[in-house]
């Protein structure tokens, strides 16, 4: 049983990436990420891990290391946010092209401009199509437990992919949370070691990232959209057995009184938790809400969002990136072309909310559900809100 | 060469046979053709000198060809025989 301890989680991120027998980090250090790669830099200058810590001038130098490092089978980790994302950005493809086992943090922040260091998903949602499998973290627990678990998925031999874990800025990476860390015996048990499917080496010479042309591009792109797709098998593998060994269960979309609900919201990262006061306010109210929780952003898990939102009259999507000029926010468009030929889908609603670290208080949640309610006749629905947007 | 089904890749497109870009014969991509003529050839070799990639081989006489397995009919052979013995002509 691991230690109970109060721990800010950009510390206890790096010191769960420190039991996981990790062969190199390249971490370059950008707010609110920067205590992640702080602490891993102490641990291996103090020798507590065997590890290099390669220090890069740049996030695009940082994945470039880590893939390289990756290349020769070392496990290998980085962190980054914001801007760094956007710059390691034309890296992110050729990552999981290669089908290199990478795990990364991200510390969700808004992109620039004008420059904002706090809190939204503006950063990760353009790399949506990197081919990266991408989960969320909703407190400091899911933040270890993922980047823990992270590793496990991206190296299993069915899986073979980068894997970011996405754990929202300030709101949690600065948080002191009351911890669960596993012990270093918890995680040798449930990690094994990283067998790569190829390797840089002299004694057996292999080429990485060649060139292709339009005789076999399309069938690589077919293989790698196989391979994400695939993945998730894997990663329901790893979440149960996570949930045996410590007793804390993943499912890629989770719910809260959403069983007979007949108004259901989605968040995705820590925005669940404030979302499931308001949930309990309405019910103290006699208001039959629910709440659905998306943890696994890719591979996209239709089935589990479908059975999740199948018996709503009204589902409210809640986005923390805006898709300028686009049909909404980026998860309520990935929602409603997963819902699109259901015949009796909920009535779907968009709120983009929080964005660049704007607070949203549990009256705001429950505000949301109230006015979508108070939208008797569907007028409001598929159209998408900022919302508290200044007139 | 048979093209293979996306199901048939080596996983992240690793390519584990040193030299096997050889097998790919970028002559397809061929448009213009050069031609010799040896009576002007002097062999000084500025063409197998130049030549980017790498497929102008001497013969045993001393004159120059290229291998059409790989030439691109890029015309820099031609471009820089200062003899003139070299005329790039139209495919087909």
């Amino acid at each position: 049983m691991g230690k109970r301890l109060g721990m800010e989680v950009a510390v206890a991120v790096a010191e769960a990436v420190g039991l996981c027998n990790i062969d190199m980090a390249a971490v370059y250090p950008i707010t609110p990420q920067s205590h992640i790669a702080e602490h891993l830099s102490d641990l291996v200058a103090d020798g507590k891990i065997d590890a290099e810590f390669v220090t890069v001038e740049s996030e695009h130098s940082a994945m470039s290391a880590v893939i390289g490092a990756s290349g020769t089978g070392a496990r290998s980790y980085t962190a980054t946010s914001s801007q760094g994302l956007m710059l390691m950005h034309e890296l992110l493809p050729i990552a999981s092209a290669m089908r290199l086992p990478i795990t990364m943090a991200i510390a969700n922040r808004a992109v620039s401009g004008p420059l904002n260091i706090l809190n939204d998903h503006s950063d990760i949602m353009p790399q949506r199509d990197a081919g990266w499998i991408a989960v969320f973290a909703e407190n400091g627990q899911e933040a270890i437990d993922l980047s823990i678990q992270a590793f496990k998925i991206a190296e299993h031999k069915d899986v073979m992919l980068p894997v970011c874990v996405n754990i929202d800025g300030f709101q949690l990476t600065h948080m002191v949370e009351p911890l669960e860390m596993p012990t270093q015996e918890e995680v040798n048990q449930f990690l094994p070691p990283f067998v790569p499917h190829a390797t840089l080496h002299p004694a057996k010479p292999v080429t990485m990232g060649a060139f292709a042309m339009s005789d076999y591009f399309t069938e690589i792109m077919k293989a790698k959209d196989e391979a994400v797709k695939n993945s998730k098998k894997v990663i329901l593998d790893v979440w149960n057995e996570w949930g045996k060994l410590f007793g804390r269960s993943y499912k890629p979309v989770e719910t809260y009184k959403a069983d007979d609900a007949d108004i259901l919201m989605l968040t995705m990262g820590s925005m669940g938790e404030t979302a499931q006061m308001a949930v309990d306010e309405l019910r103290d109210r006699g208001v039959k809400a629910g709440l659905v929780k998306l943890r696994l952003w890719r591979p996209f898990p239709f089935p589990e969002i479908k059975a999740a939102v199948k018996n709503a009259k009204k589902l409210i999507v809640t986005d923390r990136a805006v898709s300028f000029g686009g049909p909404g926010g980026p998860v309520f468009s990935e929602i409603k072309s997963a819902l699109f030929a259901d015949t009796r889908r909920p009535a779907i609603y968009n709120y983009i909310i929080g964005l660049g670290g704007r607070d949203v208080a549990v009256n705001e949640f429950a505000g949301m559900f109230e006015k979508v309610l108070a939208d008797t006749g569907n007028v409001a629905a598929d159209t998408y809100e900022f919302w508290g947007v200044r007139e | 060469m048979t093209l293979k089904s996306w199901k048939e890749l080596p996983i992240g497109c690793v390519v584990s046979e040193p030299g096997s870009a050889s097998e790919y014969h970028t002559g397809s991509w061929r448009a213009q053709r050069p031609i010799w003529n040896n009576d002007k050839c002097i062999k000084c070799g500025i063409c197998y000198v130049f030549c980017p990639e790498g497929c102008v081989q001497q013969s045993e006489d001393g004159f120059f060809k290229a291998n059409m397995d790989y030439c691109k009919g890029c015309g820099i052979c031609a471009h820089e025989c200062w003899p003139r013995a070299i005329t790039i002509v139209e495919e087909g």
